[in-house]
């Protein structure tokens, strides 16, 4: 069975062939589950945050899973799933139009104003 | 502390302890690696179970009229009984078979310890004793709800996983009445089995009715015998492997 899947890239890694595309064919395996994303609030944090992926065949499994390989260690008091071909990504190929305009506009941080004495605490 | 309140402690924690050991033959094995560390994981709450309470009974093993030459510690208590010492209920000794069968005595018997541990907590006279169950509830209630929701998925899945799940139940449901029927040393420890049977049952009928399939209805043989020492031939295994280091090597560390 083919199945159009949303290209993803994993933590901003380049895909070694030339890419560009937005979608690509690729044979779904029915052998294994689908990809799950899995983001993971701390007890301290205020925001989930991505912890990983795992295979896992439906959302409560995904869960379960997420349970078992992430907060093991104390780590997490709230867990989300998303399938992975959800998430959708920015193309590294475009990664100059997108992100490098910004380099040059230093002054778009707050480092370039005197603050009154009465705000030092900022 | 009584003789027969010590054996019920140990009978606690060899039900742990033994499934613990079956579990744990799947570590490196799982059918997939998310379901390998969920099985480990539930083997090491097992075992930690197994643990408090083994150091539980060793303390009152140790202060009992007949107390030992070398005094009882949870290592000599799991590694230097033998076969006839180990109380263990038989579910928790039959073999893993496949992932289904796994699953299913792993849902049998902690739907079993759930409400056999909501009421050693609830019950109050033996402060220890609820104390660790107190604790373990809350990995057992976990452990419910994993094996349940596989129940689920294989019982109402492909035709092959349903077959496995219903041979799996064929094998495992005679050992099942064995839980609700009270060993002697169980008769003072006030625990309402009936309770715990009618509770059990609804739970199992409901998770198998979702999961679209039925368990043999009364009237089977149920063996009986694990919690008093006779079991089936399968601990002996189980005690070789596990028993081997600290019997060929006394006192062993590492």
């Amino acid at each position: 069975m083919n199945t159009t899947f949303i290209r993803k890239f994993f933590y901003g890694d380049i895909p070694d062939e030339k890419g560009g595309e937005s979608s690509y064919e690729v044979k779904q395996d029915t052998t294994t589950w689908p990809l799950w994303e899995v983001f993971i609030r701390s007890k301290q944090g205020l925001d989930h945050k991505h912890a990983g992926s795992l295979h896992a065949s439906d959302a409560k499994m995904a869960i379960e899973n997420a349970r078992d390989v992430y907060t093991r260690r104390m780590e997490g008091v709230s867990i989300w799933v998303v399938e992975s071909k959800y998430i959708h990504a920015t193309n590294p190929e475009e990664a100059g139009e997108l992100f490098e305009p910004a380099e040059d506009k230093i002054y778009r941080h707050p480092t370039f104003y005197q603050l009154p004495d009465e705000v030092n605490k900022m | 502390m009584n003789k027969d309140k010590i054996d019920f402690i140990l009978s606690l924690a060899d039900s742990s302890l033994i499934l613990a050991q079956r579990n744990g033959e799947w570590c490196g094995h799982g059918p997939v690696l998310e379901q390998d560390i969920a099985i480990t994981n539930i083997t090491l709450d097992l075992i930690g179970q197994a643990r408090c309470l083994y150091q539980y009974a060793a303390d009152h093993i140790n202060q009992s009229a007949d107390q030992p030459v070398n005094p009882a510690t949870e290592d000599s208590l799991a590694f230097l009984r033998t076969e006839r010492e180990f109380k263990n209920c038989l579910l928790a000794e039959q073999s893993n078979g496949d992932w289904g069968q796994t699953i299913l005595r792993q849902f049998f018997f902690s739907t079993y310890q759930y409400f056999l541990y909501q009421q050693l907590k609830d019950k109050g006279t033996d402060t220890t004793l609820s104390a660790i169950a107190e604790k373990s509830l809350k990995e057992i209630t976990y452990h419910v709800r994993w094996s349940s929701e596989w129940v689920i998925r294989l019982g109402d899945g492909t035709e092959e996983s349903k077959r496995r799940m219903e041979a799996g139940i064929e094998n495992l449901w005679p050992y099942t009445g064995e839980l609700f029927a009270p060993a002697d040393y169980e008769e003072e420890m006030a625990i309402d089995f009936k309770t715990i049977k009618t509770k059990w049952a609804e739970k199992i009928n409901s998770v198998l009715t979702e999961a679209t399939l039925t368990h043999p209805d009364g009237g089977i043989f149920m063996h009986t015998g694990g919690k008093t020492g006779t079991h089936t031939e399968q601990l002996g295994y189980i005690l070789a492997e596990m028993q081997y280091m600290q019997r060929a090597f006394p006192g062993c560390e590492w």
